[in-house]
C-alpha cells in the first residue's frame, strides 16, 4: 500500500487542462488518493489535444499528455449540469479532505458546489480555486491558459532576444501555477492538522508567474527601469551564453563568474594569450566585451561535441553544460543513471514514458503507482463501493446522463 | 492576531542566491521561523547582485536579496571554524528543517552530513538542493543558473518560437528558473513536515535542480521518448495551431484557442472577416494545416488595434486573449491593484517601497509581510545570546575570532 507522506488524505478535484490536474497529481505522487470528477459532456482538453506537439487525439484515453499529468488518480464521470450529479459530488466531498477546482470563476458556485455550500457538508474542508486572474477584481472572469497568464504575469516580455518579439509560453507555464497550488494545499493541511480548521484559498495563475520576477518589480520601483529581453545575458557574469557545437542545433552553455574561471577557460581553449588581453582581465571588461568573447568561444566549440566541451571545462573548474532538447534529455547519461524517466503500462496506449517525481525522500518516497485513469474508470468503485449506489441505481443514472 | 498557516515550524537555511532562499521565503511568508545563515562580512551573494537604487551597490539594498529573504531572521556564521560548527549543530538540534545547497559532500567533510545531524536531532528534515543531485556521473559538475536551465531542457522546451536558429537557445528571463527550483523544493519540505507533524519523524530529501526544472516541462520532456518528436525551439509543432504572440499597434498580444467556441469568438472579435468563411478555417484540423496563413490574417487586424482594446473586447467575447505585460504594466493593472498584489515594505535603510506579495489568498491564514529581509547578522545577538545562551563576553570573543 501507499505510504507517502499524504497517505490517508483524499482529494476530490473538478479540474481540467494542466494547472489543476498537475497540482493534484503531485499530491498523488505524495500518497494522497485523488478522485478526478470529469464528464464526456465537456472533456478535459488534455484528453483531446497536445499543446506541446499540436497533436489531436481520436479518443479520450489516448493522450500521453493527460497520462503524464494525471498519474495515480481515479476518474469518475458526472454531468454537473444535472442536479442529481451535484448531489453525488457532494457525497464525495463529505468524505474528502481537499477539493480543488479550476473552472472559470463563478461557474462552480452556480453549479451548487461553491465553498460556502461544501463547507456546510464538511466543516474542515480545504478548498482551492485556481483561476487565471483570481476570484476577485474586475478581470476575474477573464479566460486564459498558459500563454495568456505568462503574458499577463510578465515572463513573456522578458524572455527572448532584445530584437525579437516576446516569447510565447505553452502549457508548461501551467505547471508553475500547479506546483504553487500543491504547496498551498500542503500548508493548509498542516494548519488543519494543528487547529482542526479548514479554509478557502483563491489562487491566481497570472500571479504565480509574476512572483517569479520579484526582483524585476523592485528594479522598476527603485530605478523606474522596465526590464526587457536580453537573451542569455547576465548582469554580472560573462561569458554567459550558449555556444554552437557539433551536430544539428546542438549548443553548450558556459558561464564564467570569476577571474580564475576565466583563466581556466582560456587555458582549456588553448588561448593563454587572452589572459593577457586587458579587455578581458576584469569581470567588468568581460561583460563589456562579451560579444567579442562569444565569437572567440564559438570558434573553439563549433567542431566539438557538447559533452566533450562540458567535460574538459568541468575538469578545469568552469561551469558548463549541454543545452538539451527533448531528445537530449531522454538520452542524457546522468538522467539515465538517476532513473528519471519511467515507463507506465497504459491499457489503451501501451507503454508510455513519463517523468518521475522530482524529489527523493528517504522515508516516504514519492511514487508513480499506476497509469492515469480511463474516462470514468472508477465509477463502479467510487459510486458503488464507496458511496453505496446499487447497480440498478447506477444504470439508471447513466441512462439519465447523470453519470456521464 | 491573524493566524499563520505555518506558525511554529522552525527552519534553518544554509543557502545562497535564489533557489534555496526562495524555498524558505515561501515558508517564512506563511509564518515559519526561518534562521538564515550567511557567511560573515560578505553575506549571501545576492546582496551583491542588483537591482540597487541608483545602481549603487549596497549590501542592505539589493532588490533580489530583499525579495528573497522577507520575513526571515539573519545570522552570520563561519561554519568552517570549530566554534562555528558547534553553533551550527546547536541550531540544527532545535530546528524542524534544514535547507541547504552546498555542493555534494561538503557538509559531510565538515562532519555535518545528514547522518551526523540526525544523531543530534532524530526528527530533523533535511533537504539538499544541488545542481545534479548527490549521485550520478555529473554530480560534482559546477553549474550556475544558466547551466542548470539549459541542461534541464528549458532552452528548447520553453520559450518559443526562435526566429533564427543560428542564434542560441535562450533561457527564461530574469531569475525565473532559480525561483522554479525553490518552488519545487518547498512542496517536498511541506509534505515532509506534514508527515513529521503526524508521526514525529524526520527524513532526508535529495533534490537536483536539473530534475526540479524538468518537472516543470514534464509533458514536453517525454515527446521524444513516446513519439520520437523532437520539439523544435523554432515552434514548428506549435505553429500548427493558429494564435500565439502577435504585434499590435502599441506592443504585443497573445491569443490561444483550444476550444472551437474560442475560435468563433476570435472571428467575431475581428468582425466576421471573409477569410474566416473559407474551407481552410472550418474546423480545428484544417485550421492547423493553414495556421501560418490564418495568423497572417489575424495579424493584419491586430496591427490596427491597441493591446488594451484587443484585450477588453476579446475577453468580453470569452476569447482567451491578453496583452504582453511589462513590470510597469503589471504595477498599473487594475486587476493586480484590486487584489492588493503589491504591499508596502518598510525597510530601515531603504525606506518605503512597494513589494510583490503572493499568488494566493487564504481565508484564514493570509500571506503577511511581517518584517523586511534581515540586515547582515541582524539577529546574531537575539539567536546566539537569548536563544542559544551565549553570554555577551562569549559573543564578543566569537566575533573577534571571526565566527560571525
Amino acid at each position: 500500500m501507499n505510504n507517502g507522506p499524504l497517505a490517508g488524505i483524499r482529494v476530490t478535484e473538478f479540474t481540467s487542462a494542466w494547472a489543476g490536474p498537475y497540482a493534484t497529481c503531485l499530491l498523488g505522487f505524495l500518497g494522497a488518493e485523488v478522485i478526478k470528477v470529469e464528464s464526456r459532456r465537456r472533456l478535459d482538453h488534455a484528453r483531446n489535444l497536445s499543446f506541446s506537439t499540436g497533436r489531436r487525439f481520436s479518443g479520450p484515453n489516448e493522450s500521453s499528455v493527460f497520462n503524464n499529468l494525471n498519474l495515480n488518480k481515479k476518474s469518475v464521470t458526472l454531468n454537473l449540469s444535472k442536479p442529481k450529479a451535484v448531489e453525488i459530488a457532494k457525497q464525495l466531498v463529505r468524505v474528502s479532505d481537499v477539493v480543488m477546482e479550476n473552472m472559470r470563476p463563478g461557474v462552480i458556485p452556480r453549479l451548487g458546489l461553491g465553498y460556502e455550500v461544501l463547507r456546510d457538508i464538511k466543516s474542515d474542508l480545504i478548498y482551492l480555486s485556481s483561476s487565471s486572474c483570481g476570484q476577485t477584481g474586475p478581470e476575474r472572469e477573464y479566460v486564459g491558459y498558459a500563454p495568456t497568464f505568462a503574458a499577463l504575469g510578465g515572463v513573456s516580455h522578458i524572455t527572448g532576444y532584445e530584437d525579437w518579439p516576446p516569447s510565447n509560453f505553452m502549457g508548461s507555464m501551467d505547471l508553475r501555477s500547479a506546483t504553487t497550488s500543491t504547496f498551498v494545499i500542503l500548508a493548509a493541511l498542516i494548519y488543519r492538522q494543528r487547529t482542526g480548521e479548514g479554509q478557502y484559498i483563491d489562487l491566481a495563475s497570472q500571479e504565480t508567474i509574476a512572483v517569479l520576477a520579484g526582483d524585476l518589480f523592485l528594479d522598476y520601483f527603485m530605478n523606474h527601469r522596465v526590464a526587457g529581453r536580453k537573451g542569455n545575458k547576465d548582469e554580472v557574469l560573462a561569458p554567459h551564453n550558449c555556444y554552437r557545437c557539433q551536430g544539428e542545433d546542438n549548443w553548450v552553455s558556459i558561464a564564467v563568474a570569476t577571474d580564475e574561471e576565466w583563466q581556466a577557460l582560456c587555458r582549456v581553449m588553448g588561448k593563454p594569450e587572452l589572459m593577457e588581453d586587458a579587455r578581458f582581465s576584469s569581470s567588468k571588461g568581460r561583460l563589456k566585451n562579451q560579444g567579442v568573447l562569444d565569437e572567440i568561444i564559438n570558434q573553439w566549440t563549433m567542431d566539438r561535441d557538447y559533452y566533450e566541451v562540458t567535460k574538459v571545462l568541468q575538469e578545469a573548474g568552469v561551469g558548463s553544460a549541454p543545452s538539451l532538447s527533448s531528445e537530449g534529455l531522454f538520452q542524457d547519461p546522468h538522467l539515465q543513471a538517476r532513473g528519471v524517466y519511467f515507463q507506465v503500462d497504459h491499457p489503451v496506449m501501451g507503454k508510455d514514458w513519463v517523468v518521475g517525481p522530482p524529489w527523493r525522500f528517504s522515508e516516504t518516497p514519492a511514487r508513480i503507482q499506476r497509469h492515469s485513469p480511463l474516462l470514468g474508470e472508477h465509477n463502479e468503485e467510487i459510486f458503488g463501493q464507496m458511496l453505496g449506489l446499487s447497480g440498478e441505481e447506477m444504470a439508471e443514472l447513466e441512462k439519465e446522463e447523470v453519470i456521464y | 492576531m491573524t493566524p499563520r498557516a505555518l506558525e511554529g515550524m522552525k527552519i534553518v537555511e544554509y543557502c545562497n542566491m535564489v533557489s534555496g532562499p526562495y524555498c524558505s521565503k515561501l515558508l517564512a511568508d506563511m509564518g515559519a521561523e526561518v534562521l538564515k545563515i550567511e557567511p560573515p562580512h560578505t553575506g549571501d551573494d545576492s546582496r551583491r547582485r542588483g537591482p540597487f537604487p541608483g545602481d549603487i551597490p549596497h549590501q542592505e539594498k539589493s532588490g533580489l536579496f530583499l525579495y528573497l529573504n522577507s520575513n526571515k531572521k539573519g545570522l552570520t556564521l563561519d561554519v568552517k571554524k570549530p566554534e562555528g560548527k558547534k553553533i551550527f549543530k546547536k541550531l540544527v538540534e532545535k530546528t524542524d528543517v534544514l535547507i541547504e545547497d552546498r555542493p555534494p559532500g561538503e557538509l559531510e567533510a565538515l562532519d555535518l552530513g545528514y547522518e551526523k545531524l540526525k544523531s543530534l536531532n532524530p526528527g530533523l528534515i533535511m533537504i539538499s538542493i544541488t545542481p545534479y543531485g548527490d549521485r550520478g556521473p555529473f554530480k560534482d559538475y559546477k553549474a550556475y543558473q544558466l547551466n542548470t536551465v539549459h541542461v534541464s531542457g528549458q532552452g528548447y522546451l520553453l520559450p518559443i518560437p526562435a526566429l533564427d536558429m543560428d542564434r542560441p537557445p535562450v533561457k527564461v528571463g530574469g531569475h525565473s528558473s532559480g525561483f522554479d527550483v525553490g518552488l519545487v523544493a518547498v512542496v517536498a519540505v511541506t509534505a515532509a513536515f506534514y508527515w513529521k507533524v503526524l508521526t514525529g519523524k524526520g527524513q532526508y530529501i535529495e533534490m537536483s535542480k536539473q530534475e526540479a526544472l524538468m518537472s516543470m516541462q514534464r509533458v514536453e520532456s517525454v515527446t521524444f521518448a513516446n513519439d520520437q518528436v523532437v520539439i523544435s525551439r523554432g515552434g514548428d509543432q506549435v505553429r500548427r495551431m493558429p494564435g500565439g504572440i502577435m504585434p499590435c499597434k502599441d506592443g504585443y498580444i497573445v491569443v490561444v484557442m483550444p476550444e472551437e467556441h474560442q475560435w468563433q469568438a476570435l472571428v467575431k472579435l475581428i468582425g466576421d472577416p471573409e477569410w474566416a468563411k473559407e474551407d481552410g478555417c472550418q474546423n480545428a484540423l484544417v485550421r492547423s494545416e493553414n495556421a501560418g496563413q490564418i495568423n497572417e490574417w489575424i495579424m493584419e487586424w491586430t496591427m490596427q488595434h491597441t493591446k488594451e482594446e484587443i484585450f477588453r473586447r476579446g475577453q468580453a467575447l470569452s476569447c482567451p486573449i491578453a496583452p504582453v505585460n511589462t513590470a510597469e504594466d503589471i504595477y498599473h493593472s487594475e486587476q493586480f491593484k484590486a487584489r492588493n498584489f503589491f504591499v508596502d515594505l518598510e525597510h530601515p535603510v531603504l525606506g518605503k517601497i512597494p513589494f510583490p506579495s503572493s499568488a494566493y489568498r487564504f481565508s484564514k491564514t493570509p500571506w503577511q509581510l511581517v518584517q523586511a529581509a534581515p540586515m547582515l547578522g541582524e539577529h546574531n545577538e537575539e539567536i546566539y545570546g537569548r536563544h542559544l545562551g551565549y553570554s555577551n563576553e562569549e559573543l564578543a570573543a566569537l566575533k573577534n575570532e571571526g565566527v560571525f
